[in-house]
């Protein structure tokens, strides 16, 4: 027998140049901050130092704030014709140096060079130019008197699509006349920084964009700043409760996208091999560290055994390693920290007494990694069938009927996306239109389009992003 | 289950359960494939696939204008596809019409090239079963080792199944241990559907290969076409424990292509599934683009054509 292999292909990292130091991008420029508290952000791939990055302090939010404020001013009287032009401004030069986004995002974060290329960055590119087009358009769809921008714009993004949510946040505040003071998670910053470059390349008036960097203390100067109107946070469903707290009683507008544990349920008339690649992509892609990833399998019991044969079958196939190589399917985990609590989870469901499946790959002596894990026999009281693990673990729970399918789907604290598989469209109206998420998705999985609006249920958060109704998130009522 | 000849086959009960589960998504087949598609195949990989797509190859002709002269110019190379460079080993079979396979068996004398014949009036099939038989006898008893046969589309698409299979069946026992690969047409087909089906009949009534196309329609093979096939064969390994081959023709030109037929069916197959035996190309001009890419990965240079003789 042959035994093929795949040659390295390793995407060139000639493309990006990154500072040993970064600085905050406030008012239009890098500026130095006050804050003298750096910490390094590594490659969570090899452990390599790529940059220092400062945990801004509360001088530094009052400057970016400062800074949003009075690039609020410009921004709010320039025409809206002029901030779509801003915009496709700021899409096509994203499309002109993608490749470079994408091994930097790929080298920072973790996530196969596949996935940053041929998902985040066109991703980040169509919600710039959706939102562009929609920049002059706003007072034609709701009447330019009854709403307006907030204002100034806190937004705090996570580390699992970088890049991809700094645009789902920056783009739709734009556009709708808002300014902002965007902070990137203390893991993945660069891009935003890279991204920071790319504002003043496009000519964006000063104020309108600052990115400051830090970790949860910054987050938190951001959200209790007085002169902040409106908080956007993406992150766990923990420090978005905190969020809430700290807002209840100020005038300042919130959204939350958070958690979820999402049902992917497979009927006993899907098309199996289908599934069995929606599955994959469901809880594979991006390591797993997917809000809306389908974390939790729900078999049919009469498909159960053949499923799982082929589930295992096509798992093994799952190709781990280092990110830049275009044929690596699953990359790093994001940092140690994460690492450690999948690890927690993932013996917890050993202890609780279900049976454990790993793909025999090989995994690299640096960097932090995991392998493709999936969970069977598993009860609906295990954590890992009610907990979010946020990294490449599948567990399976069974049913016997639809409606036990909707109970079990239903169970569970967070509502943020699902999944149905069968060839029978009427039974997938029907489990969609029973199920409490904000996602459905049929026949399919992780599909991702700007004009779609995302969000949650539950403790999944509120308020939509994308789409008509992602404008909302940014507008309020005229009194 | 074994018929007259010994080989194995599900008899028509059995066939019919198999078609029962032929639910396709063709938005899911089609970003697998795609997704297949962005392999980066460099290097050594690269030519270690080369080298394989020579060894998988059937080189075909398939024309009325098929002479003596264009059947010796063909197997000449078939044996030494590059005199240039030894190194590159014969392909698998030279395909032919039924009337030339005596000239082809002679031409190649004591070499490993396999000589496969169509027949059953290839490439439409539209004509009575004795014709078909004869046709095949024919071949066979001018020294064919492989006979490449039509389904009958027309009993297919008036939804005749039964037809289709008693008429693999029989064309089956008359090639006895002569290699059988059943061409689907998958053009004709249309729906992954269909595919399936046809490929899970041709299996079950004892086909040795299923194959895409003729190659004598505009739509010819297709990655997509492939996959469903390949899922099917997996599926009737798991019930009869037999490995069928596959071959794909019609409309394969490059290498570029060539090799990603090739990681599907390592990802989707495995790699036991890369062997002559059990995965062939038929191609009247994709050697030469092989050969082409092979001489440019070990020297750099990409030659023109009239460096490489023709077949």
């Amino acid at each position: 027998m042959v035994n093929w292999e795949y040659s390295e292909s390793i995407e060139s990292q000639d493309i990006v140049s990154i500072k040993d130091k970064y600085q905050n991008f406030v008012n239009g420029k890098f500026q130095q901050p006050n804050s003298k508290k750096y910490i390094d952000t590594i490659s969570p791939s090899s452990e390599e130092f790529l940059s220092k990055i400062v945990i801004s302090n509360e001088k530094d939010v009052d400057k970016a704030v400062e800074s949003a404020q009075m690039g609020f001013e410009k921004w709010t009287n320039t025409t809206p014709y002029e901030r779509s032009k801003y915009l496709f401004k700021l899409a096509r030069l994203i499309q002109e140096r993608s490749r470079e986004f994408a091994v930097l995002e790929s080298l920072d974060g973790g996530k196969p060079i596949k996935e940053s290329r041929d998902f985040d960055l066109p991703q980040v590119a169509a919600n710039f130019f959706y939102f562009a087009g929609w920049a002059d358009k706003i007072d034609l769809s709701w009447g330019a008197k009854s709403l307006k921008p907030y204002g100034v714009v806190g937004q705090i993004i996570p580390w699992n699509f970088p890049l991809l949510m700094l645009a789902w946040k920056v783009a739709p505040a734009l556009a709708t006349g808002n300014t902002v003071v965007l902070k990137p998670a203390e893991t993945t910053s660069l891009t935003a920084l890279l991204f920071a470059e790319l504002c003043e390349q496009a000519g964006i008036p000063d104020g309108v964009v600052n990115i400051i960097t830090g970790d949860g203390t910054t987050g938190s100067l951001i959200v209790n700043h007085k002169d902040i109107n409106k908080i956007a946070f993406t992150g766990s469903t923990q420090v978005g409760k905190l969020i809430q707290k700290s807002l209840a009683g100020r005038d300042v507008g919130l959204t939350l996208e958070l958690g979820g544990k999402a049902a992917n349920i497979v009927y006993e008339d899907a098309a199996i091999d289908q599934a069995v690649e929606g599955v994959v992509n469901g809880i594979f892609f991006n390591q797993g560290h997917v809000c809306c990833a389908g974390s939790r399998l729900l078999l049919q019991e009469s498909i159960h055994d053949e499923f799982i044969t082929k589930l295992e079958k096509r798992m093994q196939t799952l190709r781990v390693g280092n990110p830049l190589d275009k044929n690596t399917d699953i990359g790093a985990v994001n940092s140690k920290e994460q690492l450690n609590k999948i690890e927690e989870l993932v013996n917890e469901g050993v202890s609780d007494g279900g049976k454990i499946f790993q793909t025999e790959c090989e995994l690299p002596g640096n960097g932090f990694w995991f392998k493709p894990t999936l969970f069977t026999d598993v009860q609906p009281s295990y954590s890992i069938a009610r907990e979010e693990i946020f990294g490449p673990v599948l567990t399976t729970l069974t049913f016997r009927t639809p409606q036990e399918a909707i109970e079990i789907a239903n169970n569970t604290e967070y509502g943020l996306s699902a999944g149905v598989w069968t060839e029978k469209g009427s039974k997938i109206l029907w489990t969609a239109d029973k199920l409490e998420a904000g996602v459905v998705w049929a026949n399919t999985f992780n599909k991702f389009d700007p004009a779609s609006p995302f969000g949650g249920y539950k403790e999944s958060g509120f308020g939509r992003e994308g789409g008509r109704h992602g404008l909302l998130s940014y507008l309020k009522a005229e009194s | 289950m074994n018929n007259k000849t010994g080989v194995l086959s599900f008899n028509w009960d059995k066939t019919l359960e198999l078609l029962k589960d032929s639910r396709i998504d063709s938005v899911g087949l089609n970003d697998r494939v795609d997704s297949l598609a962005t392999r980066s195949i460099k290097k050594e990989s690269k030519l270690e696939a080369l080298n394989m797509l020579v060894s998988m190859c059937d080189l075909t002709t398939l024309e009325g204008e098929d002479t003596e002269g264009k059947i010796s110019q063909m197997v000449a190379k078939a044996i030494v596809p590059n005199p240039n460079d030894l190194e590159i080993k014969n392909v698998a079979a030279v395909c032919v019409y039924p009337s030339l396979v005596s000239i082809a068996k002679e031409k190649i004398g004591n070499s490993s090239v396999k000589v496969a014949a169509v027949s059953s009036y290839f490439p439409s099939g539209q004509v009575p079963m004795e014709s078909k038989l004869l046709d095949t006898k024919y071949a066979i008893d001018s020294g064919a080792d492989e006979i490449d046969i039509v389904i009958n589309r027309k009993a297919f698409l008036e939804g005749d199944y039964r037809k289709v299979y008693d008429e693999i069946l029989a064309l089956k026992e008359v090639c006895g241990d002569v290699h059988l690969k059943t061409i689907l047409e998958v053009g004709d087909l249309r729906t992954y559907e269909n595919i399936r089906k046809a490929s899970l009949i041709s299996l079950a009534a004892g086909s040795d290969f299923i194959k895409t196309s003729t190659g004598k329609l505009s739509v010819g093979s297709s990655r997509q076409a492939c996959y469903v096939m390949a899922k099917a064969v997996l599926d009737f390994k798991n019930l009869s424990g037999l490995s069928a081959g596959i071959k794909v023709a019609g409309g394969i030109r490059d290498a570029k292509d060539a090799i990603r037929y090739l990681v599907l069916i390592k990802e989707e197959m495995g790699n036991e599934w890369l062997t002559p035996d059990l995965f062939r190309f038929g191609a009247s001009s994709l050697l030469d683009d092989v050969l082409k890419q092979i001489k440019k990965l070990k020297t750099g240079a990409y030659q023109a054509s009239y460096y490489f003789p023709r077949g």
